[in-house]
């Protein structure tokens, strides 16, 4: 129980050993912890921030449908807008065509009419001619009454 | 037992000596044979026991826990990792609840002296006389196995802590702001001359209490082991008186061991917390 030298034998060993510790057990086992503790923690904001990326693009991904429907009942409203425009406009076309046809076989007609009379005038002219001819032969020079004639023909 | 020849005095005395060595009266240097001739070796002998065995145990928990630390992964620990971490954690949070300075030092300090002193302490639970006994028959007179039941030990540490307590003290606040923590307090006066009377009631009372902290740190540890070594010695006299006493002290050196487990436990985190707690007085201003 005698205090002695091994008093200072013991402080300087405790020292070492402190010293010892601090540098090659405590600070490597504590960079350890702490390199976990910031990993876990990196990890957990890490998963949190995907969680919420994911309900961002969840949203997006319905308002983008949201959208594309919206866009597809415009293009089949359009669609069908056009489709009776197309309708429409060839229910005009047809009947102006029609139409054109109709007034066209009039005008054909008529001509064909107009041509039959002359022809007809024509003939009855030369009948009629050819009857007062026949009647006249004896007393009437041809040449000297043809314009009366005409003028009869033409009377028809 | 050391010996039948012995008394039971002499057998008590002859485990409470421990190996010395040192000069002889006659100028001579070398191991001291008996506890007299250690005496009078004077300062200048050292304990060759006490420091075998703690630079031993602390060689062994360094070397373990250097190779732990050498292997330490961020990743999933394993094995002895886990241990080693479970101990720094609790290291850490003791003096994260004490300590409200900052300083890289007393973490590691604390761990160190945890440690330590467990395993000096646990040394007290080897049977008294197995070590002591195979020394003997190697022809070592005396071994005392438990270093903290040696007064150099604590007051080794305790001093240790004490340093640097007083260099914390005197970087932290200054040599004017120590010494006045030292004299102006706990007794004060706006009066500037019985400021001054009460300066040396002041140091008196507050020199007490700091050298009191060192003291009553070693003489805690030591008076606790101590008192445990020595009732350890006395139950194994008790195998030299008859069968039933020898079965009796059997019993009684089991239960006292199992009790001895918390003591050294508790004196080590005492110790620990108290050096903490010291540390961080000297940190903080009052």
């Amino acid at each position: 129980m005698n205090i002695n030298l091994t008093l200072i034998g013991q402080l300087l060993s405790f020292a070492v050993f402190v010293w010892f510790t601090m540098k090659f057990v405590w600070t490597p086992i504590m960079g350890a912890l702490d390199t976990r503790r910031k990993e876990i923690a990196d990890g957990l904001a890490a998963a949190e921030h995907g969680q919420h990326e994911q309900e961002l693009a969840k949203e997006r991904a319905k308002e983008v449908i949201r959208e594309a429907k919206g866009q597809a009942a415009e293009i089949v409203n359009q669609a069908q807008k056009r489709a009776s425009e197309i309708v429409d406009e060839s229910t005009g076309n047809a009947r102006s065509e029609s139409e054109r046809i109709i007034v066209a076989a009039q005008a054909e007609i008529e001509q064909e009419v107009n041509r039959a009379r002359e022809q007809l005038r024509r003939q009855v002219a030369e009948l009629a001619v050819s009857g007062a001819e026949k009647i006249l032969r004896k007393e009437i020079d041809i040449a000297a009454h043809k314009d009366i004639v005409e003028k009869l023909a033409q009377q028809i | 037992m050391a010996g039948d020849t012995l008394t039971s005095s002499e057998y008590i005395r002859h485990h409470l000596t421990n190996l010395t060595y040192g000069q002889h009266a006659d100028g001579t240097w070398g191991i001291a044979h008996s506890a007299e001739e250690a005496k009078e070796m004077g300062f200048w002998a050292i304990h060759v026991d006490t420091m075998f065995w703690s630079i031993l145990l602390g060689a062994l928990f360094l070397y373990f826990g250097k190779k732990i630390a050498d292997r330490v992964t961020a990743g999933i620990p394993t094995g002895t990792q886990n241990f080693a971490e479970m101990l720094v954690e609790f290291i850490d949070d003791s003096v994260r609840g004490s300590f409200s300075g900052r300083n890289p030092l007393v973490a590691p300090l604390a761990l160190t002296i945890f440690i330590w002193i467990f395993l000096q302490n646990l040394m007290d639970l080897v049977p008294v006389d197995v070590i002591p006994a195979l020394a003997g028959a190697v022809g070592i007179h005396f071994m005392k196995v438990v270093p903290s039941t040696d007064p150099n030990a604590t007051f080794g540490m305790a001093i240790g802590v004490f340093i640097l307590t007083l260099y914390y003290s005197i970087k932290i606040k200054g040599v004017g702001g120590f010494m006045g923590e030292l004299t102006l307090q706990p007794f004060s006066s706006d009066n500037a001359i019985i400021k001054l009377l009460f300066i040396p009631i002041n140091f008196v009372l507050e020199f007490v209490s700091l050298i009191a902290k060192p003291i009553s740190l070693a003489l805690r540890l030591f008076g606790n082991m101590y008192a445990g070594e020595m009732i350890f010695i006395l139950i194994a006299i008790m195998y030299n008186a008859g069968v039933v006493l020898g079965l009796f002290g059997g019993v009684l050196q089991l239960g006292w061991a199992i009790f001895h487990i918390l003591i050294i436990t508790l004196q080590a985190f005492i110790f620990m917390t108290l050096t903490i707690v010291y540390l961080d007085m000297a940190h903080n201003e009052h």
